[in-house]
């Protein structure tokens, strides 16, 4: 096992450094630098200042030497200090960003299992009944919808109609003198919007998933030996049918690690909030090299890592891949 | 269970204070000090260090905390802002601005003429990133004589120089020795101004609050908190529920959205002409745009107040030249293109495009009169603009496709390399005339403004000239003249000024529109005690 773990660990070293390569060379070949959004269409800007902050960017020198460059801080854990007109480290900024963008994610993703997964038990056991068609319509429903035109539609009746929740932000201009559980209250009723929209998005995909790996075990024949048995529907389907549906969810669940860090920007931007989607797009827009490459960076890492996860959970769970 | 469910409603008591203030009408009009002034910005600040950003979120903020040797008043007339007074020399070359005494920097330190040396230091300094250099490379020699008196001598007269101080003065003392680009306060400023830095939650919101220690004496508002909100449809639901106490308003959500009881019961509108003007512009270099009847045509095809109606709902108007309606260099008497299809067709006949083949496309030596109009991905105003166009102009027989590209990309390949038939777009201007760096025919090289590449001689001559010129009646003619050749020449054709349309929460009183907005007075603003919604 440790050795498996050693080998799968070495693998990402290489990949990882393809990976970044291609997207370092993807991201310079968009046109437009960094120093365009100071410099373009700026009455007060000359020829000559622009060569200066090429020069200070090294933008100057060949694509090679700029990714030696990057790669050589990039070793030492230094993701470079931003383009924009901040200059701050890269690693400061994703920082301050990140643990807004995980709280969500991972709020949203308990809520869709908590939701999701019972859907797809019940619509799977109760197949082509009232209840599977109505919740398939409603998952549907969520899967299709806009999510920033849902936010928009909420923060209207919840925000400005019945003023109950608040429409964007984490928290009240105030937050800093309210009591303790009052700041904790103030933060809640700032996720619960976001967190609802956020989820409702993703509880076709787990529904779906779940109701059809349900379907897949209940035909098993151990499925109908346990009922042969004689045992309880009830002691069949949640214990020896819902054991075996819910070990393909352990892969997804590592193939949404990634997408932990990862926001939306549509859903940040509508809700005012101050997390990775945002950063990235921003980064993009200003052509903002070591800030791009810092998140694909976290990025593809926690990709890797994430797949390993799932492959080592799945073992652990799953006795006929740890013997086999 | 019953205890805990006591708690949750006495929570929701306590954080749902978003009382809606009614305010009662002919209150008894004596300022008094206190509550916060909320605002909202599309993007968050990148830097509050002035030297290094050039975004307006930083600018709005920069501009309350920092002050600088002169500053644009209500009529748009340039008043001593740090400087009490200044002297220019006979011959134009030399300023000496005489320093207020006894005004000290947001940490207590005295603000001398060593501060304004330094801050001139720093931006001709080519460690440093600056966009703002390029007005100061102009001053041959700058003196701080003594404490409070600075001087500065410049190579020619160079009118836009007095403008120019208008920007930040930077605290010596606390940068100096320093990489500007490392300095602490690019995130935790410290200046002279109406308002002092508070705090700075990233992608939040940036906290300000009153100098008790201004030299025009304290603002009457406390405190003023810039909320981040990236979304315009968002920001104005936060409005409505009283989340934001400012917002400059879209034409349409100004027109429509608006009209309501509670909106008016709790917002007060304003609109007034906005610095900036929308244009088609032609690349000359081109063989189909170089025939000035061509240009005037089209001129003549496009309803101007067509595009206002439709696009900016009527606030607006038609733009005859690169100045705004009413400030004392626009020239109302130039050559007017108003709609007349009928002269455009005659035109168009006389340039020798005609419609030979009959397929509705004018044409000539067997090429149609077909182009495509450039403009970019994000600024709707310009996209409908375009459309509109493309109707009009299909009617005088002249066919237009339309590109929409992303920011960058449009530049980068479209504008700077001259790789455009038409483009849309806008420039933002002040009060200052000089416009040498978009019509001189010198700043036609890839990058440069000039992208249309436009030049003639005289135009020259009057943009050399005008830089100049101090005296305002001399300048006027010369502007005249500059407003005349453009409008005979249409090497853009001048499309509009919209109109800016701020909202502000009624509570809010001593508002004085003005020609330079509503904001020239902010530190005057003030909220009645009764109708106070916000205790720190």
């Amino acid at each position: 096992m440790l050795t498996y773990l050693l080998k799968r660990l070495a693998m990402m070293i290489p990949l990882l450094i393809g990976i970044t390569l291609i997207s370092f060379v993807v991201i310079h070949l968009a046109p437009g630098e960094p120093t365009d959004m100071q410099t373009d269409l700026n009455p007060k800007a000359s020829a000559e200042m622009r060569n200066r902050l090429m020069e200070r960017y090294d933008l100057d020198k060949p694509l090679y030497v700029q990714y030696g460059k990057w790669l050589g801080r990039l070793v030492r854990l230094d993701f470079g200090e931003s383009f924009a007109q901040d200059h701050r480290p890269v690693m400061d900024k994703i920082a301050e960003r990140l643990p807004i963008t995980i709280i969500i994610n991972v709020l949203s993703i308990l809520v869709i299992l908590l939701v999701a997964v019972p859907i797809g038990i019940l619509s799977a056991v109760k197949r082509n009944s009232p209840f599977d068609r109505g919740t398939t319509i409603f998952v549907f429903i969520g899967f299709a919808m806009p999510s920033f035109w849902l936010a928009l539609l909420l923060m209207d009746y919840f925000g400005v109609r019945l003023g109950l929740f608040p429409i964007a932000g984490l928290k009240d201009i105030g937050h800093e003198y309210y009591s303790w559980p009052g700041q904790i209250w103030d933060y809640v009723r700032h996720m619960i919007l976001p967190v609802f929209v956020s989820a409702f998005g993703g509880l076709a995909g787990f529904s779906r998933y779940m109701r059809s790996n349900m379907l897949e075990v209940i035909r098993q024949d151990y499925i109908l030996t346990a009922r042969a048995k004689g045992l309880s529907e009830r002691t069949v389907i949640y214990k020896h049918a819902l054991r075996n549906a819910l070990l393909p969810l352990i892969t997804i669940l590592g193939l949404s690690v990634p997408g932990l860090i990862g926001g939306s920007v549509i859903f940040e931007t509508i809700f005012a909030i101050p997390g990775m989607g945002k950063l990235f797009y921003d980064g993009v827009m200003m052509r903002d090299y070591p800030l791009i490459m810092g998140i694909l960076v976290i990025g593809a890492a926690l990709t890797l890592v994430g797949n390993l996860l799932a492959d080592i959970s799945y073992a652990m769970a799953d006795p006929r891949i740890r013997k086999g | 269970m019953r205890i805990l469910l006591v708690l949750f409603v006495f929570l929701l008591m306590s954080c749902n204070q978003q009382d809606v203030v009614v305010p009662a009408e002919g209150e008894a009009a004596k300022p008094v000090l206190g509550d916060t002034f909320i605002e909202a910005s599309i993007g968050e600040p990148s830097n509050l260090l002035p030297v290094l950003s050039s975004d307006s979120a930083s600018s709005a903020i920069n501009g309350l905390v920092y002050s600088g040797l002169v500053r644009y008043d209500k009529k748009l007339v340039l008043e001593g802002e740090l400087a009490e007074f200044w002297e220019i020399s006979e011959d134009n070359l030399t300023i000496t601005f005489h320093l207020r005494k006894g005004v000290v920097w947001h940490d207590g330190a005295p603000f001398t003429s060593a501060d304004v040396m330094f801050t001139y230091q720093m931006y001709i300094d080519p460690e440093v990133p600056t966009s703002y250099a390029e007005d100061f490379l102009q001053i041959a020699k700058a003196e701080a004589l003594d404490d409070y008196t600075f001087r500065v001598t410049y190579e020619q007269p160079y009118a836009p120089a007095l403008e120019s101080w208008g920007t930040s003065i930077h605290p010596k003392h606390l940068l100096t020795g320093q990489d500007v680009t490392k300095s602490p306060l690019s995130r935790a400023p410290i200046g002279t101004g109406p308002f002092k830095f508070i705090k700075w939650d990233a992608g939040e919101k940036v906290v300000l609050e009153a100098n008790l220690d201004y030299f025009e004496g304290r603002p009457y508002i406390n405190r003023i908190v810039y909320r981040v909100i990236p979304d315009a449809s968002t920001q104005f639901l936060e409005l409505q529920s009283g989340g934001l106490d400012f917002m400059s308003l879209t034409p349409i959500q100004y027109a429509t959205q608006t009209d309501t009881p509670a909106f008016k019961r709790n917002f007060n509108k304003f609109s007034y002409l906005a610095f900036g003007y929308t244009y088609l512009g032609y690349n000359l270099q081109k063989p189909i745009f170089q025939d000035k009847k061509v240009r005037q045509a089209i001129s003549y095809a496009i309803d101007k107040q067509e595009l206002i109606d439709g696009v900016l709902l009527g606030l607006g108007q038609a733009a005859t030249g690169p100045y705004k309606p009413d400030t004392w260099v626009y020239n109302a008497k130039v050559k007017r293109y108003d709609y007349a299809p009928e002269k455009a067709r005659q035109l168009l006949d006389e340039a020798g495009w005609v419609d030979h083949d009959d397929d509705g496309i004018r044409d000539k030596d067997g090429q149609p009169f077909a182009f495509t109009i450039v403009t970019n991905q994000g600024n709707d105003l310009r996209t409908k603009s375009a459309e509109i166009i493309q109707r009009r102009l299909k009617e005088v027989g002249i066919e237009v496709k339309i590109r929409v590209v992303e920011w960058a990309t449009f530049l980068k390949e479209f504008i700077f390399p001259g790789n455009f038939d038409v483009t849309i777009l806008g420039w933002t201007g002040g009060p200052e005339p000089d416009q040498y760096n978009i019509w001189h025919s010198s700043k036609t090289a890839p990058r440069e403004l000039n992208f249309v590449k436009f030049q003639n001689a005289e135009v020259d001559e009057l943009l050399e000239q005008g830089r100049r010129t101090f005296d305002q009646a001399e300048r006027k003619q010369i502007y005249d003249r500059f407003q005349e050749i453009l409008a005979e020449e249409q090497p853009y054709t001048f499309l509009y000024v919209g109109e800016a349309l701020p909202a502000v929460a009624k509570r809010f009183r001593g508002i004085e529109p003005a020609p330079s907005g509503i904001k020239h007075n902010f530190i005057k603003w003030y909220v009645p005690a009764s109708e106070q919604k916000y205790a720190r």
